[in-house]
């Protein structure tokens, strides 16, 4: 709840309601940290250790989500030759990493990682994302204006656009299949059809205990460390990796702060200038105009 | 033009021809006096009309296939560049460079500096195209253009930025449609259109600089939702919306320097005395105050680099990209328009402004385009979308040209005493 509060501030001060903002200001300031997440909302924690890159998932998700038939078969391996990302029709890939010292490569499962307080949901001017209290980030395509901002914020590199549609263009990405599945508590169609259970479902803040337990358990398989946890504010899907993550085409360099505490900054100053700079102006007008307003009376009073 | 001129023709500057016999009509005024046959005569003449007659032929063409099929068929469709040249250039170029009005408005209305009026209706205007044009540019941007009032009306995110840039652009157009309102009522005789706006200027101009600093500054921060994707020298996410508006103020202030140049150069016919024996002051005059926003930037610019601690990016190659940004586009103009200020030269002054308006240019495609996405590819953009945005800014030229051309901007409207009596 805590964070609906900050957005209603948000929303108060970029409104201009200069007065609102004032008095909701002093009683949010301290709630105004970041927002940990849903208390009973769900995640996945993915074992980059027992994926095989068989890409079973990538056609599971396919076949849930109604998606076109891609131009390579997914049992075709030579697609893993290249790195992908996300695209309109693939909302989710499989990349395989070679490690230098290693004998076997990594492969790393790329979706939407449905963050804690997304960047995609709070650079939207249209208000067409929403985290639910099951964890998924939903997308409402129908008021959705195509300003593509969302691919500009999301740290991830994970929405992508309908580009080709004329009269529809519309984002497209994973959402933790929640229309069929999540919404009556069933894990996503990847998850289900995983034949190494390299995904874990659950609730996200047992799985951040369940990775702990595996790092804890084989200290020398696992980097110790779940990506994820705290990354950009905390995501819903989380990874355990047995090589340094950046290594397997993780961005290590977010940060643990939400991409809004970057924003927020420029977000303070809206309601400054909107109080103070009307009188401030005002007044520098009647300051510079002075002379010619005291020559106006005398003449005036001259008449 | 010219030809006519020395034939003895005068520029249509009043609502009575010069015996004041005459009462022009509309369709006088709108062919500045001339017959038709005179007007297409001299439209064909100019060598300048036949490039944009090519422009908007092949241009034109490209645009519409835009809206035929769709943004895949005229950009790369980029997942990772969303933004292309279309908000590079359209929004993110043209939008500093439109600040001019909201700087002349402030320093006549509000600071009283009635000094500076021959050139203010100019600044005025070229606010207005610049931002309406950078609405265009959005307008073929979009992939859902027709959608462009969801923000205002249908749903609504007020916590994102760009809500606030929506809502601020859309206020300040009607704002500067508001401040023009007397020159085109003077045009079409309306004189109590124009005492009505007389009365709430200084409410309109301090309504303008309220929008115009908040939304310069929110394109800035518009970039501080991509922290790990902007180079770091480009982008600081406390001083991002400070960085972008300073630099706004000497990009409209040098802009208008440019226009003013091309006008003076191009249309001389069109200005009267009262703009071309102050241009050269004004020029100096505005090139004072593009040098001290110069100033605050650099510092701001450093400090902002201090803050951050990003010393070490500037032994990179993106460092030696930034210091030929900084240099070209602001060590060198505050030395040149120094020099020119103290020896009163406005030439100088002219040169070094149109060199500051290739800096800002660079600078705010380096945000956008450039230093994007830096640790990834360079993203290099399709032939199509480089010609829609030729096209769509000459069509921002032709629409400048011909309000520039009709109503008093660069010239006074000669009052109706002057003419009755």
């Amino acid at each position: 709840m805590k964070a609906m509060n900050r957005r209603k501030f948000l929303k108060g001060s970029l409104l201009g309601g200069a007065a609102a903002s004032l008095v909701s200001k002093s009683r949010d300031a301290g709630a105004a940290a970041t927002f940990g997440g849903y208390p009973d909302g769900m995640g996945v924690l993915v074992d980059l250790t027992r994926c095989i890159g068989c890409r079973t998932c990538e056609a599971a998700c396919n076949k849930e989500q109604g998606l076109p038939t891609p131009a390579q078969a997914f049992d075709d391996m030579t697609v893993l030759d290249h790195k992908r990302r996300t695209s309109e029709g693939a909302f989710t890939v499989v990349n395989r990493y070679d490690i230098p010292g290693q004998d076997h490569p990594l492969f790393r499962k790329i979706q939407c990682n449905h963050c804690n307080e997304p960047a995609c949901l709070t650079s939207c001017f249209v208000n067409a994302y929403t985290k639910t209290p099951e964890g998924a980030v939903i997308y409402d395509p129908t008021v959705c204006v195509g300003c593509r901002t969302c691919m500009i914020a999301c740290p991830f590199y994970v929405p992508a656009y309908s580009y080709s549609s004329v009269l529809n263009p519309i984002i497209r990405k994973c959402i933790f299949c929640h229309e069929t599945r999540l919404k009556f508590g069933r894990p996503p169609a990847c998850v289900e059809a995983c034949p190494r259970e390299v995904m874990t479902f659950g609730k996200r803040n047992d799985l951040i205990k369940i990775g702990h337990q595996r790092i804890q358990s084989y200290p020398d398989l696992y980097e110790d460390h779940i990506y994820g946890e705290n990354e950009v504010g905390g995501t819903a899907w989380m990874y355990l990796s047995s090589t340094p993550f950046d290594q397997v085409g993780f961005d290590t360099g977010l940060g643990n702060q939400p991409i809004l505490s970057y924003v927020k900054e420029f977000l303070t100053v809206v309601p400054m200038v909107l109080t103070i700079w009307p009188a401030l102006f005002a007044g520098f007008h009647l300051l510079a105009t002075r002379k010619d307003a005291q020559q106006k009376k005398e003449e005036k009073s001259e008449i | 033009m010219k030809t006519f001129i020395a034939k003895g023709k005068t520029p249509l500057a009043a609502h009575y021809n010069e015996d004041k016999t005459v009462k022009w009509s509309m369709k006088d005024k709108l062919l500045l006096g001339l017959s038709l046959s005179e007007y297409l005569a001299q439209a064909f003449r100019n060598p300048f009309n036949w490039i944009l007659a090519v422009i908007f032929t092949f241009g034109g063409y490209v645009t519409i296939t835009r809206f035929l099929f769709g943004l895949g068929y005229v950009t790369h469709s980029s997942y990772d560049y969303p933004w292309g040249l279309f908000l590079g250039w359209g929004l993110f170029v043209m939008v500093p460079l439109s600040a001019s009005g909201f700087m002349l408005g402030t320093t006549v209305e509000v600071f009283g500096r009635n000094d500076f009026k021959p050139i203010e209706r100019l600044a005025l205007l070229n606010g207005l195209l610049g931002y309406f044009f950078a609405v265009m540019f959005l307008q073929v941007d979009l992939g859902q253009p027709w959608r462009l009032i969801y923000p205002m009306f249908v749903s609504l995110g007020p916590a994102a930025v760009l809500f606030l840039v929506a809502w601020h652009v859309a206020t300040y157009l009607s704002v500067q449609v508001a401040e023009l309102v007397p020159a085109f009522a003077e045009w079409a005789a309306m004189p109590k259109l124009k005492t009505f706006i007389k009365s709430i200027i200084l409410g309109l101009t301090i309504a303008g600089i309220i929008l115009s600093t908040l939304h310069q500054g929110a394109l800035g921060a518009l970039f501080t939702y991509a922290p790990g994707k902007v180079h770091p020298l480009w982008l600081s996410a406390p001083f991002q919306w400070f960085h972008f508006f300073c630099s706004s103020i000497f990009a409209g202030l040098c802009m208008l320097i440019v226009v003013s140049t091309i006008c003076k150069k191009t249309m001389a016919w069109r200005c009267d005395k009262n703009f071309l024996i102050n241009l050269d002051r004004l020029t100096l005059g505005l090139a004072k105050g593009s040098t001290l926003a110069l100033i605050t930037y650099l510092v701001i610019k450093i400090i902002a680099i201090a803050h951050d601690g990003d010393w070490g990016y500037l032994a990179s190659g993106w460092g030696q990209w930034f210091m030929l940004e900084m240099g070209v586009g602001v060590i060198v103009p505050i030395i040149l328009f120094t020099i020119a200020i103290r020896n009163n030269l406005a030439g100088l002054a002219r040169f070094t402004a149109l060199l500051t308006v290739i800096g800002i240019v660079l600078n705010r495609l380096n945000t956008a385009l450039i230093t994007f996405n830096w640790k990834l590819y360079q993203e290099i953009p399709h032939w199509r979308e480089v010609t829609i945005v030729i096209t769509v800014y000459a069509l921002y030229i032709v629409t400048y040209r011909f309000i520039l051309y009709r109503l008093p901007i660069l010239y006074t409207w000669k009052k109706e005493e002057d003419t009755a009596s």
